[in-house]
């Protein structure tokens, strides 16, 4: 029986997120999760598409970038502006499909010249792409400059958002688990012989970005049709940084803690909200501390696999 | 019958070293050739070369592909993998991070059917693509008798067993040549025994070339058919174990001018 | 003709000033591999003592530089020690991080302290303004010739005439050959990051005295444009700092003085992406190559 998509596992995954969804939509009708707290579940949501995508190139394919904010400004700004121009869900879904296409240009751009370079190198190159996406941003017409775009219809709806979230996390993940995926992890583990094995290292390095890069490129678009206002000053490196401390805390490589550091970071950053200048310092020790203590993060690489929670039921069915 | 690997003044320099030096020689299909050679002849280098990791300085590397001869010196690696050819490193290069398995399932890389999309979409083709690999990757380690430790970390294998799992590795690539770089470094006489016989048993049941570096003349001289022998980069001699073992060049090189 | 000559001036002045900082990246990154991603920071740090300094301890402009160049080295010891010395053997990328985190612990350390508006420096230095010709030089800029001139011609002699120097170059060439030379890596290594953040700390009064204003976050660019800068001559290679560190003050001033001041940034970063595309070793950089 050649297996397929309805399995087991994936059962599991279906029912966890639509428990969550139904949960946490309940608690929004309820008023329970009011506006206020509505805007940091929306910002977490946004941070887990970020942490996934940015864990893909960084902690499954080894590529150190740093210029992850670059797309999400490229996706925050496509569709801030064609939205502005149509502002219904279709002009939302235009907006999203113009991000990708300047996101997967801008991607092959910077990558396929810098992915050669190691990790230092690679990581400062990536960080000034993203700051010359920035300036030039800042600096155009169309996109109002330094001032940003105001106005922007709230088009991204809660379910939306949902879907959002979910197909990032599918996507990263069914990369993960898949042979291109595999060889991303080989190049990370030993890149002469990931080589010697048969694998096109720049192929699969430009691949992991870009795929991250339409990613960051569709939780943009989301975050500018969330809060009606963007500038070019929320997607600067310490964006991109914000971003690595989540792939970083969790463990770089597991999705499940690239996650789970999102919602904590996102809550964290609420409930500190008034304490800007202690909160930095509290990342960067923590930061600092990690990387000396545990620098694999807290969960190292350990992923939530339903298939193994399943097998030990089974497991332990037969033993009794 | 066609040579397999063609090698025509082949040299490499690096800045005013010359590690590899006006090198030439002809393999046939089947073969199992020792290169060997004193420390510091060339013989990675050599490998090197013939594997994409170095480019030639000079000379011409010719492989037989589909009946054609194809100029292969300059390619990369993941290039001329891709045309049949697997190595083992001297310095084990398994993927520490990975299983046992997972390690074995990378090598296969090149003959796996489907592309990133169909891994996104999980289209049918990822399911039925997936179980062969599966399949075919169990087949490689039962072969050098790895299976039962298939979901252990890499780097957790005993030395021995290491090496063997990288032989696993390429054997998954499904190569006509197979280059070992050192298989047999580090081990015990029961182990080495162990990798002679393995070599033997895959070299018949997949049609392989060998290749092999070796500093172990036991194995080396009961186990190859033919020799060459490098000296500061240059060949300087190559035949029968018997012919190399009498071969006054090559007795210079290993114990010096007196004797 | 006079404009450009003037443009050349002011450019080697801000050049004059990556080079100090770039000095320290690239001495850092020769010896131990680590982009210290907060040096830019201790340059801050520099910036904002000679400002308590001169501002609040009524110093001179001598004894502030004298200060500067010594809490900052000082720092970049304590730093190297207690951040990077644990990771010496970790992988690149974990190290890179930590340097972030330093990085943002001096940014908002200080800003929690200092504030986060601008601050500006009293008038040590008298404010003439020389005319040489075609182009006027400012006694500001002129200190700041002077100084670097003096500060690279010690760092030079220290490299190459010392015993510490000679340590220094041991250990980033072989590390494990200079320890089983009877090198003491640990010492020598703390010895590169007190030399570097020191000139980092110069470099932060200087700018102090020629803009006149500083805040808290005043490190990140200038020390990217300086890391820039080192990448570009030759990241590990002292004259390629310099060398770097000139150009790339030269370039920005003249895309501010002919093209557009929106861009100044941006011209450093897209040289950084030429070099790193066409030779990444810089102008005086060493090829640098893995074994199969």
């Amino acid at each position: 029986m050649p297996k397929s998509v309805f399995t087991k596992e994936n059962l599991c995954w279906v029912i966890l997120s639509v428990v969550l969804f139904g949960v946490l939509t309940l608690l929004m009708q309820a008023g329970i999760i009011n506006s206020y707290y509505r805007i940091t579940l929306f910002n977490i949501c946004i941070n887990i598409m970020l942490a996934v995508s940015l864990n893909l190139v960084i902690g499954i394919c080894g590529q150190f970038s740093l210029g992850h904010a670059g797309f999400m400004c490229i996706g925050a700004y496509s569709a801030g502006v064609i939205t502005k121009m149509i502002p219904n869900y279709g002009g939302l879904l235009l907006g999203i499909l113009v991000g990708f296409a300047i996101s997967a240009v801008a991607a092959l751009i910077v990558s396929v010249p810098t992915l050669r370079l190691k990790g230092d190198y690679l990581a400062i190159a990536t960080l000034g792409f993203a700051e010359i996406i920035r300036i030039l941003v800042q600096n155009m017409t169309i996109t109002n400059g330094a001032a940003g775009l105001s106005g922007i219809p709230a088009l991204t709806t809660w379910p939306i958002l949902i879907v959002g979230v979910i197909v990032a996390i599918a996507v990263c993940s069914n990369v993960m688990r898949s042979a291109p995926g595999r060889a991303c992890l080989a190049i990370q583990d030993d890149e002469i012989a990931a080589e010697a094995m048969g694998i096109n290292t720049t192929k699969y390095k430009v691949m992991a970005f870009v795929i991250g890069a339409l990613i960051a490129s569709l939780a943009g678009a989301l975050f500018a049709c969330s809060f009606y206002v963007i500038k070019p000053s929320q997607f600067t490196f310490n964006r991109s940084i914000d971003i690595l401390v989540m792939v970083v805390f969790g463990g770089m490589g597991s999705m499940t803690s690239s996650v789970l550091a999102a919602i904590a970071i996102g809550l964290l950053n609420t409930i500190l909200q008034n304490f800007t200048d202690l909160r930095m310092i509290i990342y960067g020790l923590a930061l600092v501390i990690m990387m000396i203590f545990k620098p694999n993060g807290l969960l190292g690489k350990r992923e939530l696999s339903f298939k193994r929670i399943l097998a030990r039921r089974e497991a332990g069915k037969e033993a009794s | 019958m066609e040579p397999v690997l063609q090698v025509k003044n082949l040299s490499r320099h690096f800045g005013g070293l010359t590690a590899v030096a006006n090198v030439s020689f002809d393999i046939q299909p089947g073969e199992l050739i020792g290169l060997i050679g004193p420390n510091g002849a060339g013989k990675t280098t050599l490998f090197n070369l013939l594997t994409g990791v170095y480019e030639p300085s000079e000379g011409l590397i010719e492989m037989d592909v589909d009946g054609k001869p194809t100029q292969i010196g300059g390619l990369p690696p993941y290039k001329i993998t891709d045309l049949g050819v697997a190595r083992t490193f001297q310095n084990i290069r398994l993927f520490r991070e990975m299983t046992v398995l997972e390690n074995v399932k990378v090598a296969m890389h090149r003959n796996i059917r489907y592309g990133v999309i169909s891994a996104i979409l999980r289209l049918p083709k990822y399911y039925s693509e997936e179980r062969w690999v599966e399949e075919k990757a169990c087949e490689y380690l039962k072969e050098v008798g790895l299976y039962a430790k298939r979901n252990e970390l890499s780097v957790n294998l005993p030395y021995g067993e290491q090496r063997k799992l990288e032989i696993a590795r390429a054997l998954a690539i499904q190569p006509k040549i197979l280059y070992l770089d050192e298989p047999a470094a580090g081990m015990n006489p029961q182990e080495t025994a162990d990798l002679t016989a393995l070599i033997h048993r895959i070299r018949k049941k997949y049609g392989l070339t060998v290749i092999l570096i070796e500093h172990d003349m036991s194995l080396v001289m009961k186990i190859c058919e033919r020799i060459f022998v490098l000296d500061y980069g240059k060949l300087i001699a190559s035949g029968s174990p018997e012919e190399i073992r009498k071969n006054e060049f090559v007795i210079k090189a290993y114990l010096g001018e007196e004797i | 003709m006079s404009q450009f000559l003037q443009q050349v001036i002011n450019g080697l002045s801000l050049g004059s000033i990556y080079a100090l900082i770039a000095l320290g990246y690239t001495m850092v990154y020769g010896i131990i591999k680590l982009i210290n991603f907060a040096h830019g920071d201790v340059y801050m740090v520099g910036a904002y003592t000679a400002f308590i300094c001169t501002a609040w301890l009524g110093f001179g402009f001598f004894p502030a530089l004298i200060a500067s160049m010594v809490v900052c080295g000082l720092l970049g010891v304590l730093i190297e020690r207690l951040a990077y010395k644990p990771l010496r053997k970790a992988p690149r990328i974990t190290a890179l991080i930590t340097a972030i985190g330093v990085s943002y612990i001096l940014e908002y350390t200080m800003q929690y302290f200092m504030g986060s508006e601008v601050r500006t420096y009293p008038n040590v230095l008298p404010k003439t303004t020389y005319q040489l010709g075609p182009v006027s030089v400012t006694t500001h800029q002129i200190y700041i010739f002077a100084i670097t001139i003096v500060l690279m011609v010690t760092l030079q002699f220290i490299i190459s005439k010392t015993r510490m120097g000679r340590a220094m170059r041991a250990v980033s060439v072989d590390e494990q050959a200079a320890e089983l030379m009877g090198i003491n890596v640990d010492t020598t290594i703390s010895f590169t990051f007190l030399l570097g953040s020191a000139l980092a700390g110069a470099a932060g009064i200087l700018v102090g005295i020629y803009y006149n204003t500083i805040n808290p976050l005043m490190g990140l660019t200038p020390g990217l444009k300086a890391f820039v800068a080192a990448v570009f001559g030759g990241i590990g290679s002292v004259p390629g700092a310099v060398i770097g560190g000139l150009f790339i003050g030269i370039a920005e001033t003249m895309v501010v003085a002919y093209g557009s001041s929106l861009y100044r940034d941006a011209i450093v970063y897209a040289i950084l992406i030429v070099v790193l595309i066409v030779k990444p070793t810089g102008l005086l950089g060493k090829n640098q190559r893995e074994k199969v």
